[in-house]
């Protein structure tokens, strides 16, 4: 060899296919993950038509149909004219479940913002600042935890029902109880996210690379939210996504009790109240609505299953 | 070394491949060796050339799926390994073939006892007794270099030092005797010291018993103490295949010369650099074309890109797969 | 060993004293005792007063924490309403085992009240639990084996779809297949109201027969989460290097499922199933509600709907109890099960 090949061989040549597949970024792997998950797709797209069943279905059906009693016909089993036969005061259930899919699915979202700030504040502030700050907020969090959610939900629900009146939000009318509903699911609800969210700022923190930011001067809520957050995103991503289907099936089982969004605002949930003297006579009263949490809490199951998967492949699934 | 009867384990040709969700895996390319009893071969490459897969498909401990042997014997006492049932496996492993594996902290079940993982293996095959192999585990312990050895049948790996619990390993792997010790880089966890003692270890049980045993490593200062004949394999290919002596004097693959020469040596002056071989590991999700060492070699000429080159004869028991003569070509210091 | 037991029995009590003052501020707004005491009649404003005092609700909140707790039969209470205290309470205070009278049930101790509902939300959850134990290790073992069979598959769909319904739906459903068709069916078919049949007679085969459906709603949610969660354990175990030794030693696959693969995962599964108390329970209300059990569920949701203040305070301290004593019941088995911990070095 002279010495021109000498040099040249020396050169460590690529092969086809290094060049072939240049790298991903984490979004596009993430993304790729998850759309072989097959049952997280078949949820996204059921979720997606769900979602469509309500925003469409009212403007399909105004909401005083919804609301229209007429005790002529009442408990009519299907019919076409009544898709999924009406109540025990005369209202259609198809045009109830519209609407009622609506709050239950507002409320699904919006007791989950609040949860998810409520959970990421605390798990947060305990995490990073540690001492009595943590001792304080992780007792706190720990004596939440031990009280069933359940028994919480409807101690709240009898102490603030009735206190808030309704409000008025895009021209439609919100009972004030779908307020405290709100409320109460995610005072009840950020106990599970602050632990993870406290975890992995205790594990977070110890990294070189904030000891670097704080070297650099970065303040302390510069470092919380700028460098630790945006690392710990996977976790609260799932516990987000799966939160929602908990704070549905929370509004629901409230709704169910008779302490949660009263009528004539319809939900979900409070559509099985009082099902069961209708067991026998009536069952699409209880079956539609039913139906539909299911449909709804399942395919966020299979969403928050799938997105777990795609942002942690080492996680164990459940 | 009795090179006229039947090699103890011959494998012909093994192919593996893993099916994973990104692609196929060709893990093992079409390996053919042999070991003749009471030998000792070392099975050497770098982390993921196939040495552990090898070894793991001629006993059947691959996961299928997602693993594959697509072709290959495994010729051991007239039974093909390759085609072995599960039951019949169930009666050779730990019987007749004994394997001991690296990591001896995640090899031993936590939960159980020592005494317990070692007599189950012996009244499995042997049929002993409760008591009667009680007796054995303490004899085997006491063997492997175990103090204290029958009060320690009730305790639990994790406590025991790492030494010990590879000690143990082997006490485990040697119970009932078997004709094959296959051993996938045992001290390559543990500390230079204890190193050193396995290796002792192993070299003074190898006289008493008479064994066989398959060592694989990436150690190649480990090999020259302890092995008869040597495989240096990359990629899932065997690149090189000669005596420990032959090996170590006569070196013919670039890959082979390039792991030689990045072993520090205590005759060279301290400040000369540490050759290590340029470029990154083998992608083995790609069918194999030309040479696999080609990217890295030192030698490479346009014919090693296109075709493979295969392991042939240089000298009586050295077998080398590269279309280059390095001999002739010997450039830089030794 | 019994260091550690100690330990958190001493972690615990700070524990419940936090969720005790929680409670006892929530409770606070929860309705007027006096109204509830009095029922439907109107109270007049002299009887008010004195049952204001009696009560101890003139006093300041933190006050009426400390009686509460400990009893107010060492202070004395103003009963005639000359502003002069002269008469001590009578009450002995939760510490020392009372926890006051219901408000609803004029006079009866709040233990009584509960004490007479209590084992029949026990009998639902003794029997809920060793369905999912049971159920879920079989399934979940099962389904770890024949990993990605038809038979798996089918395990993991039922088990998305049993875990995401609520509790409520599953009665239903439940109630309608197996009590009304069954019936219109001529199947011999499931009662679903109450504890026993009255015409019969509260019979341990009544009860029995009563009990299947609520047990059933109970059970599928968690059943199919543990399941999920034992075949995931499995799994896991299963591909540890130690399981792989265990295989390259000859023995037989059972001895290696059942003796190095389970006895690893029983570890974190009885983690789990220890902290499934509290889903029970709650689960327990909903049910009891439907299928009008005469249970503990029941009674707090009626005495929360009727603001009987020390009922409901009872029912939820003792439930915070038992949660806390089951979650240390849990650490001990774990620590004890797993030989890291109970032999460190």
């Amino acid at each position: 060899m002279t010495d021109a090949e000498v040099l040249t061989t020396k050169i460590p040549r690529l092969s086809q296919d290094e060049i072939e597949s240049p790298p991903l970024t984490l979004g596009q792997l993430t993304w790729r993950r998850f759309r072989r998950h097959k049952m997280a797709m078949f949820g996204g797209v059921v979720l997606i038509l769900l979602f469509l069943y309500s925003a469409v279905g009212s403007i399909v059906l105004p909401e005083s149909y919804a609301n229209f009693t007429d005790t002529n016909l009442r408990l009519q089993a299907p019919t076409s004219a009544h898709p999924f036969g009406t109540d025990a005061v005369g209202r259609d259930i198809l045009a109830r479940t519209i609407y009622g899919g609506q709050i239950s699915l507002l409320i699904g979202l919006t007791a989950v913002i609040i949860e998810t700030v409520a959970g990421v504040l605390i798990g947060a502030a305990a995490g990073y600042y540690g001492g009595w700050l943590d001792a304080v907020l992780m007792r706190i969090t720990e004596a939440m935890l031990n009280i069933p959610e359940i028994f919480l939900l409807i101690v709240m629900a009898k102490e603030f029902g009735g206190k808030i009146p309704s409000v008025t939000f895009f021209g439609r009318e919100f009972s004030g109880s779908v307020i405290v509903i709100v409320m109460i699911i995610g005072l009840t609800s950020w106990m599970y996210l602050a632990r993870i969210v406290r975890a992995e700022f205790l594990s977070l923190k110890e990294n070189d690379f904030i000891l670097a930011a704080r070297s650099t001067g970065t303040s302390n809520s510069g470092i919380i939210f700028k460098h630790i957050l945006p690392n710990s995103m996977a976790p609260i991503i799932v516990s987000a996504t799966l939160g929602v289907a908990n704070a549905i099936l929370a509004e629901a089982y409230i709704s169910f009790l008779g302490l949660g969004v009263q009528p004539p605002t319809a939900t979900w949930g409070n559509m099985l109240d009082g099902a069961n003297s209708y067991l026998e006579s009536a069952p699409w009263l209880w079956f539609f609505p039913g139906m539909l949490i299911l449909l709804t809490v399942l395919s966020i199951n299979f969403l928050g299953d799938g997105l777990r998967d795609a942002l942690d492949p080492h996680s164990r699934a459940v | 070394m009795n090179n006229n009867s039947a090699p103890l384990l011959q494998v012909e040709n093994l192919r593996t491949h893993f099916h994973i969700p990104e692609g196929t895996v060709f893990a093992v390319n079409g390996i053919s060796f042999n070991i003749n009893e009471g030998e000792t071969l070392a099975v050497v490459g770098e982390s993921g050339c196939g040495k552990s897969v090898t070894m793991l498909s001629i006993l059947g401990l691959i996961p299928i799926p997602p693993g594959e042997i697509v072709t290959g014997k495994a010729i051991f006492r007239d039974k093909d390994l390759i085609k072995l049932s599960e039951s019949e496996f169930e009666h050779l492993r730990g019987d007749e073939v004994a394997m001991v594996f690296q990591d001896p902290m995640t090899s031993l079940n936590p939960v159980l006892t020592i005494g317990k993982q070692i007599t189950e293996t012996l009244r499995t095959h042997l049929g002993l007794t409760q008591d009667a192999a009680e007796q054995r585990a303490v004899e085997l312990l006491e063997r492997v270099g175990i103090p204290e050895a029958a009060s320690r049948l009730g305790n639990y790996p994790h406590q025991f030092s790492g030494g010990m619990r590879q000690r143990v390993m082997i006490a485990i792997a040697l119970s009932c005797n078997p004709s094959l010790l296959i051993a996938d880089e045992p001290t390559t966890a543990l500390d230079v010291t204890i190193q050193a003692q396995i290796v002792e270890l192993v070299l003074h049980l190898r006289e008493q018993l008479h064994m066989t045993i398959i060592w694989i490593t990436h150690d190649l200062g480990v090999v020259a103490g302890l092995a008869d004949r040597v495989i240096v394999m990359y990629a899932g290919f065997i690149v090189e295949e000669a005596h420990v002596d032959d090996l170590y004097e006569n070196p013919r693959h670039p890959y082979t010369l390039a792991l030689l020469g990045a072993l520090p040596r205590v005759d060279r002056r301290r400040d000369h650099r540490l050759n290590s071989i340029p470029g990154a590991p083998p992608n083995l999700l790609v069918e194999p074309q030309g040479c696999p060492f080609a990217p890295r070699c030192t030698y490479v000429i346009d014919r090693c890109w296109a075709e493979n080159p295969t392991l042939v004869p240089i000298a009586p028991e050295h077998k080398m797969a590269c279309w280059v003569d390095t001999s002739t070509i010997m450039t830089g210091s030794r | 060993m019994t260091r550690f037991i100690l330990r958190r029995v001493l972690q615990a009590i700070p524990l419940l004293f936090i969720i005790s003052i929680v409670l006892f501020f929530l409770m606070r707004n929860m309705g007027d005792p006096i109204a509830t005491m009095a029922g439907r009649q109107i109270t007049r404003p002299a009887d008010r007063a004195r049952l204001t005092r009696q009560l101890g609700l003139d006093k300041p909140i933190y006050i009426q924490y400390i009686y509460w707790l400990a009893g107010n039969d060492w202070a004395k209470t103003d009963m005639d309403g000359d502003g002069v205290a002269e008469t001590p309470g009578t009450r002995k205070g939760i510490l020392r085992g009372d926890f006051g009278t219901s408000l609803v049930n004029r006079g009866k101790p709040v233990i009584q009240v509960i004490g007479e509902r209590l084992p029949n939300t026990l009998i639902l959850m003794l029997a809920s639990e060793v369905i999912i134990i049971l159920g879920s290790l079989i399934i979940g073992v099962y389904s770890a084996i024949r990993q990605y069979s038809a038979m798996d598959n089918l395990m993991t769909g039922l088990s998305f779809i049993g875990y995401s319904m609520p509790i409520f739906f599953i009665a239903l459903i439940s109630m309608y297949i197996f009590g009304v068709l069954f019936q219109r069916w001529g199947l011999p078919y499931l009662p679903t109201v109450g504890m026993f049949d009255p015409k019969v007679g509260k019979t341990a085969g009544q009860i029995a027969l009563h009990m299947v459906l609520p047990v059933l709603s109970m059970s599928i949610i968690s059943f199919a989460a543990y399941s999920r969660y034992i075949r995931s354990t499995m799994l896991e175990v299963m591909n540890q290097d130690y399981i792989r030794t265990a295989k390259s030693k000859g023995l037989p696959r059972r001895e290696i499922i059942f003796i190095h693969a389970l006895k690893n995962a029983s570890l974190p599964i009885v983690t789990v199933v220890g902290l499934d108390l509290p889903l029970l329970l709650g689960g327990a209300v909903v049910t009891e509600r439907i299928f009008a059990w005469p249970g503990m569920g029941r009674l707090f949701l009626d005495y929360v709907s009727r603001s009987d203040v020390a009922v409901v305070m009872g029912i939820l301290m003792l439930i915070a109890v038992a949660v806390i004593v089951f979650q240390i019941i849990t650490d001990v088995v774990y620590a004890w099960l797993d030989p890291r911990i109970r032999y460190e070095k």
